[in-house]
């Protein structure tokens, strides 16, 4: 091996092969059938059960637990389909701890609650070694709809659609579908390329036509769209970063391109990692930016985040997953200048308290070393059609996803509200699908 | 430590926990392994009569039923008798008892129903030095289509007679082993005691098809794409072999009839409800084919801790004790009124109870705000399924309401006086309250 963890500066192969494909290895690894029944025996079969409410898609999650008991998980993987067509990806990415887990009766009875995700992911995975997706077109209608983006709501919508018997045209500005679940997703929760293989299965509905290399503002505009169909959903994302000002040495970068990079590798030694990194945020992308890191091989990896824990955006078991895997946490401090010239060597950084409901430093500082600076300070929309109303830095849509334009719906991270969860675009993107259906056949 | 000694017909042994007569007492290895584990008795592997030996089946002979985590809560045989020559286990018996006289051993016998088979038998066993012979009328496959077991068990004559001819013929305890296979227990025990049995044993296996292969419709074991009904045993049998105990206990004619309570044993706290029951001892089989013979070691600790803690220096004190409390419908009091109570800081808020008693009970359970469940006392009945089907241990009880409150679900007042059904003004054949 060439590199070590101790080697200075961003190189690639710190770990051997071995290591890496141990340190990537399935985060939470698939139920076997014996152990699927074990976990499935403990759900209760609640009354209007308070799992249901916390889905945001509203998967029957004790219908489908119930379905697995008796040893039927196609008809399990079914249910859960039916509602979140991406239930496979949901199950692998969905932070249970804060949606249907957190609300499972035995979560609040015993702090265990039911393995709804680990289930969830044991049905779709039946359905999916079975063979095609399991919905099947409506009579054609005619209709045609332009979806902008193969991220999860797009994807979501545009199934719908297709279910409805419309027909769907995908503009998508990258060469591949999935948007983050492709791009994003930490690797160790969507291994083997599942989010490829999720896509392709969905895709076999038929009547969806993905068109890469098309994007909005640059090859396609709202009005043409508009123009050329019966009704236009934009499922674009997030696709901007913020920037840190004075950040702009060598050596910093986005977290999400970090990560998109590490998720496009074909080969994980071959990714550059720093031997001292620092990350700047306090999201998912924070963590999975930093776990990641740390799996590479980097020797230090700190995440620093301007305020307290409790506020912090990642949910307690995404901070105890950096921890257990090495990353230091700091909370109560923010940037205030990286050193180095040309390349980054260290950041400063002053710690902070809230005073009279607002963050102020509190004019105490202190350096990291850093060879490599992620920034996971949040993302924007970038490049999305003027003439949208906003709703603070997303596009407005109300309850049905229409936004401000006629035959113009948004969903997913890109509109407002939103939660920058998979489960709420794939949410979002079924809904809005289901009222441009009422609204063309209506 | 409280004393487990149990004397059951004469018969000593350190504990009243038998294992019965199955695979586990198959043969001298098992039962030699079975007393040096703990057991206090055995009763050997019914043996049949001399000849050329029982042939079993050579497929499959368990079926089963599980819960959780695939937990047995039922076997299903269609085993036969022992398949072993009859001398084989005649030397096996003689040279155990003779090593283990302190612990009970008894032979189960089953042959052809005539006198000269068992004039063969019985003093052929009596040599072995066995404590006494149980007899198995029992077995509800395979040899009852050959006129024994079952076939015996269900004819009350037959019963009386074989058990005389035995009677007869042997010194020893007679045990006669029943059969749940009937409508109705008291008719076969009472037959034994007529034909002059020291006790009853009971229950045997009960007639089962435990499950089906949906792939190929056989039942379950499967012989070659066929089955047959087998004898169901284990935890799932456990609540008919209480009732029938129970039967036999407070029936007049056979009440203080020595019973050895058998059927679902599996913890020390079923051995003392068969033994509450009217059991002078009990007989494991399934609970031994689970876990092996160390379970026996939790039955000895679990009931000496519970006699402890209620003070009972033997056996003797507590056994039939709930025996006066088993009586009929008709005599219960019907002024007992309770009420669904759910403590508020034990539930969970899954709302079973409020779906059970919403679609299948009463409609007597609110679902409020905050999915916060209450008990609506102007419809509940107090039928308790709410209780059975809370997943939380004492969340939801049973409130008696004090004599003198008034129940809102009747109007009435509530009154501490008993009265039951045979008094109540409804009931077209009541007798005058007097
Ligand atoms: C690093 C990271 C980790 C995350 N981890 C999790 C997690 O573990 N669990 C979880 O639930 N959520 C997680 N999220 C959030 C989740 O990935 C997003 O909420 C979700 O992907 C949003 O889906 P979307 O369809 O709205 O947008 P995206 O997934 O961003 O998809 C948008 C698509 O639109 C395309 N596009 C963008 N602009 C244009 C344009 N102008 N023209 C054409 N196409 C365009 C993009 O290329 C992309 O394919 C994570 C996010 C990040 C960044
Ligand atoms: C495989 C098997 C074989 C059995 N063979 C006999 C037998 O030969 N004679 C007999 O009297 N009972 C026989 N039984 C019945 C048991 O002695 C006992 O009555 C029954 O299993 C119920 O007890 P349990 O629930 O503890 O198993 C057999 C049971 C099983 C499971
Ligand atoms: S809350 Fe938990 S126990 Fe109740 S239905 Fe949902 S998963 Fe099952
Ligand atoms: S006892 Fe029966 S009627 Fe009363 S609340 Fe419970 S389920 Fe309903
Ligand atoms: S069944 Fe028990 S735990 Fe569940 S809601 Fe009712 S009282 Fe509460």
């Amino acid at each position: 091996m060439a590199h070590s963890t101790r080697t200075p500066g961003i190189v690639a192969g710190r770990l051997s092969a071995e290591v890496l494909s141990e340190n990537f290895a399935d985060l939470h690894p698939p139920l076997d059938a014996h152990e699927a029944h074990v976990a499935a025996d403990r759900c209760y079969f609640c009354h209007d059960a308070p799992c249901i409410t916390a889905c945001p898609t509203s998967i029957d999650i004790p219908l489908f637990i119930r379905q697995i008991a008796t040893g039927t998980p196609l008809a399990a993987g079914k249910t859960i389909l039916e509602q979140n067509i991406l239930g496979g990806m949901c199950a692998r990415v969905c932070p249970t701890e804060t949606l249907c887990e957190e609300a499972c009766v035995r979560e609040i009875a015993e702090g265990k609650p039911v393995e709804i995700g680990r289930l969830q992911r044991f049905a779709t995975d039946a359905v999916m070694a079975k063979g095609p997706q399991p919905f099947s077109r409506a009579a054609p209608t005619g209709k045609q709809v332009a979806v902008v983006g193969a991220g999860p709501a797009g994807l979501a919508c545009a199934h719908r659609l297709a279910m409805h018997g419309h027909d769907v045209v995908v503009f998508e500005k990258r060469d591949k579908p999935g948007g983050l679940n492709e791009y994003g997703i930490a690797s160790y929760k969507t291994v083997d390329d599942f989010a490829r293989a999720e896509v392709d299965w969905l895709l076999g509905i038929g009547g969806i036509e993905i068109r890469y290399g098309q994007q909005l503002g640059r090859d396609e505009t709202l009005d043409q769209l508009v123009a050329d169909h019966d009704a236009v959903f934009l499922g674009m994302g997030k696709p901007g970063v913020h920037a840190l000002p004075g950040f702009d040495l060598g050596g910093i970068r986005p977290a999400v391109d970090f990560i998109a990079d590490l998720r496009q590798a074909g080969d994980l030694s071959s990714v550059p990692v720093g031997r001292n990194v620092v990350v700047i945020g306090g999201g998912m992308t924070a963590v999975d930016a930093a776990v990641q890191s740390k799996l590479l091989g980097a020797e230090n990896v700190t995440i620093v985040y301007r305020r307290a824990r409790g506020e912090m955006p990642a949910s307690r078991f995404e901070q105890d997953l950096a921890a257990a895997k090495g990353v230091t946490l700091v909370f109560n401090a923010q940037p205030v200048a990286a050193t180095g010239a040309g390349d980054v060597t260290g950041v400063s950084f002053e710690y902070t308290a809230q005073e009279a409901g607002k963050l102020a430093g509190t004019g105490e500082t202190f350096d990291l070393p850093a060879d490599q600076v992620l920034l996971a300070i949040g993302q924007t929309l970038e490049n999305a059609p003027d003439g949208l109303a906003r709703d603070g830095s997303a596009l407005l849509a109300d309850e049905t996803h229409k936004t401000s334009l006629a035959r113009v719906w948004a969903g997913g991270d890109c509109s407002a509200p939103g939660e920058d969860l998979t489960v709420t675009a794939v949410a979002q993107g079924r809904d809005a699908a289901e009222d441009i259906h009422q609204t063309l056949m209506g | 430590m409280a004393d487990l000694t149990t004397e059951f017909l004469g018969i000593k042994s350190p504990n009243p926990f038998w294992l019965a007569s199955a695979p586990p007492t198959d043969k001298e290895y098992n039962v030699r392994r079975a007393f040096e584990a703990g057991w206090g008795g055995v009763v050997w592997k019914t043996l049949g009569e001399d000849g050329p030996p029982i042939v079993n089946v050579n497929g499959p002979r368990y079926g089963a039923m599980w819960g959780a985590d695939r937990r047995l809560l039922a076997l299903n045989n269609i085993e036969l008798i022992t398949d072993r020559p009859l001398q084989t286990n005649l030397d096996e018996i003689a040279r155990v008892k003779k090593d283990y006289p302190d612990r009970a051993v008894i032979v189960s016998l089953m042959v052809p129903c005539t006198e000269e088979s068992w004039k063969a038998i019985l003093p052929r066993v009596a040599e072995t030095g066995c404590d006494g012979i149980e007899l198995n009328f029992g077995c509800p496959h395979g040899m009852s289509e050959r006129g024994m077991g079952a076939a015996v068990g269900q004819v009350p004559e037959y019963i009386e007679m074989v058990t005389r001819w035995c009677k007869e013929n042997y010194d020893k305890p007679v045990i006669v082993k029943l059969t749940p296979n009937i409508s109705d227990i008291r008719y076969p025990a009472r037959a034994a005691r007529a034909g002059g049995a020291d006790a009853v044993s009971l229950i045997n296996t009960v007639s089962s098809i435990t499950s089906v292969n949906l792939d190929d419709f056989s039942p379950e074991p499967s012989i070659d794409g066929k089955g047959s009904h087998g004898g169901m045993c284990g935890p799932a049998v456990k609540p008919i072999a209480l009732n029938m105990v129970a039967e036999i206990s407070r029936d007049p004619e056979t009440a203080g009839l020595p019973i050895s309570g058998i059927g679902g044993v599996t913890t020390w706290r079923d051995a003392a409800e068969f033994m509450a029951l009217g059991a002078g001892n009990v007989q494991v089989c399934t609970a031994a084919m689970t876990y092996g013979f160390k379970v026996v070691q939790e039955m000895i600790s679990g009931l000496s801790d519970w006699m402890d803690k209620k003070g009972y220096a033997s056996t003797a004190e507590f056994i039939g004790q709930a025996v006066p409390n088993v009586t009929d419908w008709q005599y219960l009091n019907l002024n007992y009124v309770t009420k669904a109570k759910i403590d508020q800081d034990k539930c969970i808020k899954c709302g079973r109870c409020y779906a059970a008693c919403e679609d299948t009970s009463h409609q007597a359970i609110w679902m409020k705000e905050g999915r916060v469940f209450e008990v609506n006392d102007a419809e509940c009945v107090a039928c308790n399924l709410c209780v059975n089907v809370c997943p939380v241990e004492d969340c939801i009880t049973m409130e008696r309401m004090t004599a003198g409150s008034v129940d809102p679900r009747t109007g009435e007042t509530v009154s501490d006086d008993y009265a039951n059904w045979t008094t109540h003004p409804n009931n077209p054949g009541a007798c005058a309250a007097e």
